[in-house]
């Protein structure tokens, strides 16, 4: 039988989440809604008595201090609705993972009742006031629900049939692929999603040509998958004829490898010793101490969060945490770090292209993805940041990064012949399918429709469970190789195991969620929560074992051979049969075009106002600028114990600090520092700065909170428009060369990077291409945390310094985005001179002659000195002659507000101005200020006049403001 | 004198495992850190320890309510083990998701006789935020009551709280009364001078501003706020600005305290 609990709150508790609703649908400017009120509904299935549903109402799902519950058999109930009572249930809808469901089937064992079948969860919403039915169907698709992933249940019964339970007949599908024409190869790539491009068809057909037949549905899954842009990177590790304009001449060159001739060219040609592993393996390995290694990775996943932002960002940083997971043998996870990129909260619906969800609904949706994620795998997120603009409407950005340690010697890994292929963890589902071929697409209006099978909730305790029993197995070394089923599922996995020796997978082996799958989607599925590892067979019986002790599944589905042939059966049919060398290797070369030329931005025309104070209010306030503290507090950047410089710092724990500090070994003085450099507005200008200004902007927020440029190692995430189009890709092949100069020129090698590439959103023939944006993040090594420092300043009559040179660099500047500019003059980097500034502040904080530093970034010199102040409770006086500039500059805007490069505010104690200023000896800094007890933020422009006179007090509350929701 | 023994618990979803027991180590403990599969099998065995302490988490995803379904399987399939730990005299400690556990499962307040014969009946809740939203954040807390994990503690101060679910709720004002009568409140949140808070200073809503309470006995402790993320000085958000404070940090007091006590009395 089926039954029906309902839980609600007591008469007169305070529901928070239905608040939060009433909120979210003020946001939509309705405004008849008076009340909300949400009933959590269970559906059992099975074979109950009456007071074993009352046993299960009363000790597992009601919080009897201030919930009260109902129960009847699903088809007795009947609920009338008032008329001002809109009653609305929604569920998640089939083949969604709802962990509650498989967490409430333990509960209901523990208490000794076994007869259940099955649970499903929904949720109701009783709206109350005067809204009319278009009304009720906005608050629900806009804020209740989201179709993708969840349906509105009619008749309050929801379905407990999860699929059709008749088995899959087995029945090998043929694709008529050998003889077919181009025009055909086309069509064939379109209607399987497949993305593959014409060349890439007609190597397929000729190799099949070959073997005389046609291949199977799976065999063309899994060369598509292989090879499709996100697996296989092939704009980077293809051929570029790049057209480039110098000097009012276009000249060509050819790239060949754009990879290997810039980011990797850099670490190999630097060569550091402590660089372990390189490009290779899922994260860049680079040495910690004499005991261990630290690793580190950055992904994307927009695609997804475009589509379904809690489950796209969710699964974002649950696939690189499995990134850590299976570097080396496997490392431990220590901190997060998080960027997004969203069009402007504030957008108009009427602005919005059809088929995008509203910024802020994304906003709220990613930042939750991440908060459940992360704080329940107990991993600290320590630093991120937070940028708006309008051109990613249609694609926001979601990197999510992790850093692992490891202990040396377990870096390495090898797959043998004769290893078992073991699956453990998650389940695997419908879940995902045509991940990978999906994010190497344009998304369209249409693609809510076409690819919603790629939209997952992740299960972040399953991923922790597997967390804790896989670091036991790698320590008993009971596993040879590992690897995690990200993109591309199994498929991309025991493909990349296997690719230098062969493997037999057995399908019908994996474990499902539920019957119904077929082998193709068994194989290429992105259930999440998985991992792929190669186990000696003398050890099987024990890894098991442990993987048991501890409820998580684990299965061999196949074994490694020695033949180079990828082998798939299906009880006992064989459904695919291919090389791995054709898989890995048969993609054919292809030249995409590029061409860059410097843009001509409009160069903003307006006189300086004689008071800055406006103008240093409008920046604090910039969304890019303010307080990210609504975010931060939301997730734990504590667990674990080892964080040393938190994301907010100062007197009241409010200001923002630059790069985070975290001890992975707790008690011990070595730690590492977390920091990341992105603007895109940079890019709108020339990519080639911005590269060289993020990779300046990473390191000097490590150098900010004490660390050195002794060993810095960088990641590169490059996210930018369709690279088939040349003007786009022309700007990617730029960035890529700025990420070589800066890295040379600071000795900083990468370590690993990624690309997510086609971010365009088509509207009718249009299409919004997102700004080019690269995320520069860096780690570095701390030698001894007890030395390192925050940006707040800490005691009234200390001096101010600003050590290094201010140019006229207002071009992409946050002071000209306020005047709805972009300008030309951006920011450049000297690196001789930058250089020297970095080694020599370096030894200066370590002699102990340093209060306080912030590096000057968006907002420059104004916005850096305002942070300092608010955040530490102190008032300032400072002089913008005294400011050490570069070249002419006779406005006060452009002393205070120019974002040159390289640039820090620096707090010294009178006493040690002489040590400070020898240690400094041949950089350029000055005297422009010291810190007062007053509140008051005083300066005194190039005319010796005032030109700013405010209260920190006011400065700190334009910057909280914006983002406080 | 033996060294104490603790017995740190885990299960699918606790994840502050490893610094509860860096603490309980560094205080001079033996701590082992348990899968409950392993009592639950009978590998390992309460008894064998002087301390359980049920750390932080998302036990089982937290998911129907916080720390429920860990609290229903210690009560219903470890209930009888857990009655003898507490009869013979010894000390529980739960942190944010281990004192939601201790609550749910009716550990604490307790009910019954606490020193011959507990019973494990729900009476207060920890419930949703006012907020709405998880909050990481440091609060004052102004130490009451009688507990030996406490003992000494008179000062204010200062840990961090990272929850959802941290709101206290008793089932009734009779029963806050004798809460407050047999000195069971053990902290309550404050602000910095230790008067009484507002918003984010009680950050949760808390009835009393109560961020932790003991048993009759005062020997088991559940509490909010996370001592062991204040253990060491450099955890601190504004460690930087007080070059002078050396040490430990606020929290470590709380896990000397227990292990003093075992030597003691145990």
């Amino acid at each position: 039988m089926i039954w029906r609990i309902e839980i609600k709150e007591k008469a007169g508790v305070f529901d928070p989440a239905a608040e939060g609703i009433k909120k979210d649908v003020a946001d939509l400017g309705l405004s008849g809604v008076d009340d909300v009120h949400i009933v959590q509904v269970y559906t059992l299935d099975g074979d109950l008595t009456r007071d074993q549903v009352s046993r299960i109402s009363d000790e597992l799902l009601t919080d009897k201090v201030t919930q009260e519950y109902y129960f009847c058999p699903a088809q007795e109930y009947k609920h009338t609705p008032t008329a001002s009572d809109h009653i609305v249930e929604i569920a998640y809808n089939i083949g969604v993972m709802d962990p509650v469901e498989e967490s409430t089937l333990k509960g209901i064992r523990d208490l000794g009742i076994i007869t259940v079948q099955s649970v499903r969860t929904s949720r109701q919403y009783h709206i109350q006031g005067k809204i009319s039915e278009s009304d009720l169907k906005l608050i629900v698709e806009k804020v209740l629900s989201n179709k993708l992933i969840q349906h509105v249940v009619k008749g309050f019964v929801p379905s407990l049939k999860v699929v059709s339970q008749s088995s899959y007949q087995v029945k090998v599908g043929l694709v008529d692929l050998i003889f077919a024409k181009d025009k055909e190869l086309v069509q064939l790539s379109k209607q399987g999603q497949l993305y593959l491009n014409l060349a890439e068809m007609k190597a397929i057909q000729k190799y099949f040509k070959g073997l005389e037949r046609n291949p199977t549905d799976i065999e063309l899954e899994t060369v598509a998958q292989t090879w499709s842009e996100h697996c296989h990177h092939k704009t980077f590790r293809g051929n570029i004829s790049y057209r480039v304009k110098e000097k009012s001449k276009f000249k060509t060159k050819m790239i060949r490898n754009l990879l290997k001739s810039t980011i990797a060219k850099a670490t190999f040609s630097l060569n550091k010793s402590w660089c372990v592993s390189v490009f290779h393996d899922n994260a860049g390995v680079i040495k910690f101490d004499k005991d261990d290694h630290v690793c580190f990775k950055v992904e994307t996943h927009n695609h997804p969060s475009a589509l379904e932002p809690f489950g796209g960002a969710n699964t974002g940083l649950g696939g690189v945490i499995r990134d850590i997971l299976g570097t080396g043998l496997g490392a431990k996870p220590i901190c997060n770090t998080d960027v997004f990129c969203f069009a402007p909260p504030d957008m108009e619906f009427k602005h919005l292209p059809v088929g995008t969800l509203h910024p802020k609904r994304v906003m709220k949706g990613v930042v939750s993805g991440v908060r459940d994620y992360g704080n329940k795998m107990g991993i600290p997120t320590v630093n991120g940041a937070v940028l708006f603009d309008e051109g990613f409407v249609g694609n926001p950005l979601v990197f999510c990064g992790t850093v692992g340690i490891i202990p040396k010697g377990m870096e390495k890994k090898k797959t043998f012949a004769g290893d078992l292929i073991v699956v453990a963890g998650g389940r695997t589902g419908r879940d995902g399918i045509h991940g990978a071929t999906f994010s190497s697409g344009e998304l369209t209006d249409e693609s809510e429709v076409v690819s919603s099978g790629a939209v997952q909730i992740g299960h972040p305790i399953q991923e922790k469970k597997v967390l804790d029993v896989l670091l036991k197995a790698r320590d008993l070394d009971l596993y040879s190789a590992i690897t995690d089923c990200g993109a591309g599922g199994l498929s991309s996995a025991v493909g990349e195991m296997g690719q230098h020796l062969g493997a037999t997978v057995y399908l019908d082996k994996v474990p499902l969620k539920y019957q119904g799958l077929s082998y193709s989607e068994i194989w290429i599925s992105e259930s999440q929560e998985r991992m792929v590892m190669s186990v000696p067979q003398s050890k099987v019986a024990e890894l098991l074992k442990i993987f048991s002790d501890e409820n998580v599944e684990a299965t061999v589905i196949g074994q490694f051979d020695k033949d180079h042939q990828l082998k798939l059966y299906y009880h006992d049919v064989q459904v695919c049969n291919i090389e791995m060398e054709f898989l890995h290797d048969g993609i054919p070369d292809i030249t995409k075009e590029a061409v860059w030329a410097l843009p001509k931005n409009k160069e903003p025309h307006f006189l300086c106002p004689s008071d800055l104070r406006d103008s240093l209010f409008d920046a604090l306030s910039h969304l890019n600028v303010c307080s990210k503290e609504w975010i931060i507090r939301q997730y734990d950047h504590e667990v674990q114990g080892g964080s040393v410089i938190k994301p907010l710092v100062g007197k009241n724990s409010d200001g923002p600090s630059d790069a985070a500090v975290i001890t992975p070994k707790l008690g011990l003085q070595k730690g590492i520092a977390i920091s990341n450099g992105v603007n895109f507005r940079y890019g709108k200008i020339d990519p080639f700065w911005m590269a060289a200004g993020c990779i300046d902007e990473a390191i000097r927020q490590i150098i900010s909170v004490g660390g050195d440029l002794k060993q810095i190692a960088l990641l590169d995430n490059f996210c930018w428009g369709n690279p088939d189009k040349p003007d786009r890709l022309g700007g990617l092949v730029r960035c890529a060369e700025g990420c070589y100069k800066a890295a040379m020129a600071y000795g900083t090698p990468f370590i690993s990077g990624k690309d997510s590439l086609y971010n365009e959103f088509a509207v009718g023939k249009e299409t919004i291409a997102i700004p080019g944006t690269i995320l520069i993040s860096a780690i570095g090594i701390i030698d001894n945390v007890n030395r390192c420092l925050t940006m707040d300043f800490k005691k009234a009559g200390n001096l101010i310094y600003i050590v290094g040179d201010t140019a006229a660099e207002l071009g992409g500047s946050i002071y000209y985005a306020n005047y709805d500019s972009v300008g030309n003059d951006v920011p450049l980097v000297n690196f001789k001179t930058a250089l020297k500034t970095f080694e020599s502040l370096s030894a200066a904080v370590k002699s102990g002659l340093v209060r306080s530093i912030h590096d000057c970034s968006e907002g420059g010199i104004g916005v850096a000195l305002a942070e300092m102040a608010f955040s530490g409770g102190f008032g300032v006086t400072m002089r913008l002659d005294q400011v050490p500039l570069k070249g002419k500059i006779n406005r006060n805007d452009l002393v205070l507000f120019s974002e040159s490069h390289s640039r820090f505010v620096v707090e010294v104690e009178p006493a040690k101005q002489k040590q400070f200023e020898r240690n400094l000896k041949g950089c350029s800094l000055s005297i422009v200020g010291k810190v007062e007890e007053t509140p008051e933020f005083i300066v005194y422009g190039l005319n010796k006049q005032v030109c700013i006179n405010a209260d920190i007090y006011d400065l700190k509350e334009a910057w909280q403001k914006p983002l406080r929701w | 004198m033996v060294q104490p023994k603790v017995l740190v618990l885990r299960t699918a979803g606790t994840n502050c495992d490893a610094e509860t027991a860096f603490a309980f180590e560094s205080v001079g403990a033996s701590v082992e850190r348990v899968h409950i599969n392993r009592l639950l099998q009978g590998e390992r065995n309460l008894r064998d320890y002087q301390i359980l302490a049920i750390p932080g988490g998302f036990s089982y995803g937290d998911d129907i309510i916080s720390g429920r379904i860990l609290a229903n399987e210690l009560r219903l399939r470890l209930g009888d083990e857990l009655k003898r730990f507490i009869t013979d005299g010894k000390l529980i400690i739960g942190i944010c998701n281990g004192f939601q556990v201790l609550v749910r499962a009716g550990i604490l307040p307790g009910r019954g006789n606490a020193v011959a014969a507990p019973e494990f009946v729900q009476t207060v809740t920890l419930t949703h935020n006012d907020s709405g939203k998880f909050d990481d954040r440091w609060v004052y807390l102004k130490p009451d009551g009688k507990s030996v994990w406490t003992h000494g503690m008179n000062d204010v101060i200062n840990l961090p709280v990272a929850h959802a679910e941290g709101k206290f709720i008793p089932s009734d004002d009779t029963l806050l009364k004798s809460l407050i009568a047999n000195g069971q409140i053990i902290f309550r949140y404050c602000n910095a001078e230790g008067g009484k808070p507002v918003y984010p200073e009680n950050p949760n809503g808390a009835v009393n501003d109560i961020a932790g309470i003991a048993d009759e006995t005062g020997r088991i402790l559940g509490l909010m706020p996370h001592p062991e993320r204040h253990f060491l000085t450099t955890q601190h958000p504004s460690w930087t600005r007080y070059p002078e404070v050396k040490g430990r940090g606020h929290g470590a007091r709380i896990f000397e305290n227990g292990i003093n006590y075992v030597k003691k009395n145990l």
